[in-house]
């Protein structure tokens, strides 16, 4: 009797576990997402998981880049012109785009001038009804100066817009393509004012993507279900199902069991257990980034460009490939990645030359040693996985040639406002291209005007690398923009402000089952030209 | 007793305004400036870090603010996130059902395995079972959550592949919340036993884990207490009654040996909505604990303070409730002692 107590407990605990797991759905993929969006309006968000849910999947902008690749297709603006002085941009917009149509906004037009003016307007105008609207603060816009640059977007009929900028700037058809410049319904935001709930344009949005919103589960899942009436035409997958999963290691596990089917930022060191398995893939590409140490040029002796070199010399970069990256990433010599157009693979490698670096300290004065300050980076980015231990490495090496490091570190708050004060003597850093265009990392990251802005870490403003720059953001001609460029490459090789250290590959985890998928330069994942195999 | 209860209700106010008031001022005194977290590597020239700061409120004096947040608290709102652009309470009250899931299976694992081992350890004082028992309860209570979540994940998701590695339900399921109640929800969105099976196998392994402690607590709190009566007169008076052993121990001396089992029950309800933090964040269990974090990160100040002020609220209240259990065990409390 006992024995068939404990056998029908035991039958029951196998039935429990042996249930189905659900309908299977047809073609369903489920991502495994790192972080849950801040809001599905991406003018509001500047972070990855914001616009991997709702930039490509639920809208779109006038110009995209095309998938796998950082060159301009057209979207939602079939064709474009440039005035010659670089300062009017005349859109012609496609006429066959539809807003999603859903329980609560049925469109009764075609997208048109007026969304794209709206779109805009929303952000510079701060008349807008919904300027101030769900905080309002538009932090991409404005970091890249766009709020700026733009003197104002007109109509010149229903299908054609025209942007006038108040000084030529080459990157501008980039930044249009870039994640935060979606295009929102003018119809829906009259709907929403009338009804007075203007918030829901934000979490109840209407985009002309190749998917639509169906549920969002705060913290733990969004649903999405095709766009069948997609202008490039219905999306192969029938809905795409966001897991939010933070830890890297359980979202490895959930793509091992099969609970997803592609995962966001593997950690590197799970990377050679993934390529074990069978049932996965592991896909890598050279990543539009920079993990450097940026030397504060306004402290001495860091002010003296010989000391810089020295450092620069005394380092064992090689080794950190090994040790910190796991052999996943490229040496680095100049500020920008090999795969970005206008690198000079001519620029000569900073060696591992220690008794050169011992001549350099010694003729600036330092025979002695010196003693400095190193701030780790407190994070893991890609660009830099392990600060800590890779500052244990620049310490040793460093201390050969009579450099003292005393290593310090602060929360990632901290450490960027005083990096941003010009706080720090050395300090790792490191970037991440959204754009993929040159003047992402070289005006952004070591111009004067990035100094000021709180992005050029080394705080270092030179004016002929200045000249360069402004040169090649001013005109339209690609090859002039590229001499231009590989100039400043060559100050920037004189002068040394940073240690560049390397540029990391992306990898990607994926499941078999999953077809068409390709890693994107810009870190945000695209949905609409996957497909799952039965 | 309800007068008892009001005086309880009555002294809880200074403690929240206590709590409001530690909750605005600690998160400040963290370094670090949510604007320039928003900008991250990015930055921006100082005229954006300043209007970003005078959008969100954040360059008017600590005092205005914290006026302000206690306006906001009193209104029912909490202020608004900085990161979601939400109210903090609507971004807390989506998220409090499932830690409130999750925290109830936790303490009844730890109630319903809790009080039976301490029982039989005390039953069985001295004897191998009761050591075993005791350095079993020992290695619970000093297992730290985060390793005893992945070894768990590793070997029962992974490797047995008996239940999920996280989540709350399978994302196959669409679950539009009713009640935030997973477990409830499945019923009222008509996918019955099904869906309830799913839910609870996501439910299991996180459960265990964040019992674990609070079960190893009351196991010894129980052994302790129980040993303490069972030397009593009356319970050597039932025995030689000749009452039966189980008896004696479930009918007289246990619910004399509860009133310490049950302040550690209330006392528990804080270890869990701790415990919370590191259990969501394993399990990506969409709770509040799990959010907090994330908002600790980003310093979102309104997020922080409200949602510390509402979990002080919870734990406060249950600790009346627990306060007002004591006087129904024990009526010589009546008096308001």
């Amino acid at each position: 009797m006992k024995a068939l107590s404990w056998l029908i407990v035991f039958g029951g605990v196998c039935g429990f576990f042996s249930m189905p797991e659900a309908k299977a759905a047809p073609k369903i993929l489920v991502y495994c997402s790192e972080a849950s969006p801040s809001t599905f309006n991406p003018q509001l968000g500047s972070d990855g998981p914001t616009f991997t849910a709702a930039s490509s999947t639920i809208y779109n902008r006038l110009i995209e880049f095309k998938y796998g690749t950082t060159d301009l297709i057209p979207a939602l603006a079939q064709s474009w012109k440039v005035s010659k002085d670089g300062k009017t941009y005349t859109f012609q917009l496609r006429k066959d785009v539809s807003f999603h149509s859903t329980d609560f906004f049925k469109p009764t037009r075609k997208m048109n001038a007026d969304d794209v003016i709206f779109s805009f307007e929303r952000m510079r105008d701060k008349n807008n009804p919904f300027h101030n609207v769900s905080g309002g603060a538009y932090e991409y816009f404005k970091s890249i100066g766009l709020d700026a640059l733009i003197a104002g977007v007109e109509k010149k009929s229903d299908h054609t817009v025209v942007f006038q900028l108040t000084h030529p700037h080459a990157p501008f058809l980039t930044d249009l393509a870039t994640n935060f410049a979606v295009v929102l319904s003018k119809e829906y935001a009259d709907q929403l004012l009338k009804n007075k709930t203007l918030e829901k344009m934000d979490t109840d949005p209407v985009g002309t993507g190749p998917f639509k919103l169906v549920r969002y589960v705060k913290d733990a899942t969004i649903r999405f279900s095709a766009n069948k009436d997609y202008f490039r035409g219905a999306p192969k997958l029938d809905g795409i199902v966001f897991a939010i999963t933070p830890d890297p290691s359980v979202r490895f596990q959930k793509l091992k069991t099969g609970e997803c089917q592609l995962i966001a930022e593997p950690a590197p060191t799970d990377i050679k257990a993934m390529e074990k398995l069978p049932q996965l893939q592991v896909l890598h590409e050279p990543g539009l980034n920079i993990g450097y140490l940026a030397m504060n040029v306004e402290k001495a002796p860091l002010n003296k460009p010989e000391v810089r070199r020295a450092l620069a010399l005394a380092m064992n970069r090689k080794e950190y490939l090994h040790l910190i990256y796991l052999d996943t990433a490229e040496l680095a010599k100049n500020p920008i990645p090999p795969t970005l157009w206008s690198y000079d693979a001519g620029i000569k490698d900073i060696p591992y030359d220690v008794k050169a670096a011992k001549e350099l300290l010694k003729k600036a004065g330092y025979e002695k040693g010196l003693n400095l300050e190193l701030w780790t980076l407190p994070v893991s980015r890609p660009y830099n996985p392990n600060g800590k231990k890779m500052g244990e490495l620049m310490q040793a090496d460093l201390a050969k040639v009579g450099v003292n490091l005393k290593l310090v570190t602060y929360d990632w708050p901290t450490y960027l406002d005083k990096g941003r004060r010009g706080e720090g003597q050395l300090m790792q850093m490191g970037w991440i291209s959204d754009t993929g265009d040159p003047d992402n990392f070289f005006g952004n990251l070591l111009t004067c005007k990035a100094k000021e802005g709180g992005s050029n870490y080394a705080q270092w403003c030179n004016k002929d690398f200045d000249r360069e720059v402004s040169a090649a953001e001013k005109t339209l001609n690609k090859s002039q923009r590229i001499s231009h460029y590989k100039k400043a490459q060559a100050i920037f090789a004189r002068e040394l402000p940073w240690v560049p250290l390397a540029h990391a590959s992306v990898y990607r985890a994926i499941s078999k089952k999953l077809k068409g998928y390709k890693i994107n330069p810009i870190g945000v994942e695209e949905f609409y030209p996957l497909d799952l195999a039965q | 007793m309800i007068r008892f209860f009001l005086k309880r209700v009555l002294q809880s106010i200074p403690t929240l305004f206590i709590v409001s008031l530690v909750a605005f001022g600690m998160i400040r005194l963290l370094p670090g400036d949510p604007v320039l977290i928003l900008l991250g590597e990015r930055g921006g020239s100082p005229e954006v870090v300043r209007e970003l700061r005078s959008t969100l409120g954040l360059d008017q004096p600590l005092a205005v603010q914290y006026v302000k947040f206690l306006k906001e608290a009193v209104s029912g709102r909490f202020g608004q996130s900085i990161v979601s652009h939400r109210p903090v309470s609507e971004e807390f009250w989506s998220r409090f059902p499932a830690t409130v899931e999750l925290g109830a299976l936790a303490l009844l694992f730890a109630i319903g395995v809790g009080i039976p081992l301490g029982i039989f350890s005390a039953v069985k004082r001295g004897s191998l079972w009761d050591r075993l028992m005791m350095g079993v309860s020992l290695f619970g209570y000093s297992m730290p959550i985060f390793w005893w979540g992945l070894l768990l994940i590793l070997i029962f998701s992974v490797h047995l592949g008996w239940t999920p590695v996280s989540g709350r339900i399978s994302p196959m399921y669409d679950v539009n919340p009713w009640s935030g109640f997973l477990l409830v929800d499945v019923w009222v969105r008509g996918l019955g036993w099904e869906g309830f099976v799913n839910a609870l196998k996501y439910l299991i392994l996180p459960a265990f884990v964040l019992g674990t402690v609070p079960m190893a607590a009351i196991a010894r709190m129980t052994r302790s207490s129980l040993l303490e009566v069972l030397k009593e007169d009356y319970v050597r008076t039932a025995k030689a009654k000749g009452l039966a052993p189980l008896k004696v121990v479930v009918h007289h001396a246990l619910k004399n040996a509860l009133i310490p089992i049950v302040t550690v029950v209330g006392l528990m309800f804080g270890t869990v909505l701790t415990g919370a933090v590191l259990t969501e964040t394993i399990f990506s269990w969409p709770g509040v604990g799990k959010w907090l974090v994330t908002s600790v990160i980003a310093r979102d100040y309104p997020v922080i303070q409200g949602g510390v002020l509402l979990i002080s609220f919870f734990v406060i209240a249950v600790n009346i409730i627990v306060d007002v259990a004591y006087v129904y065990l024990n009526p010589k409390l009546k008096g308001g002692s």
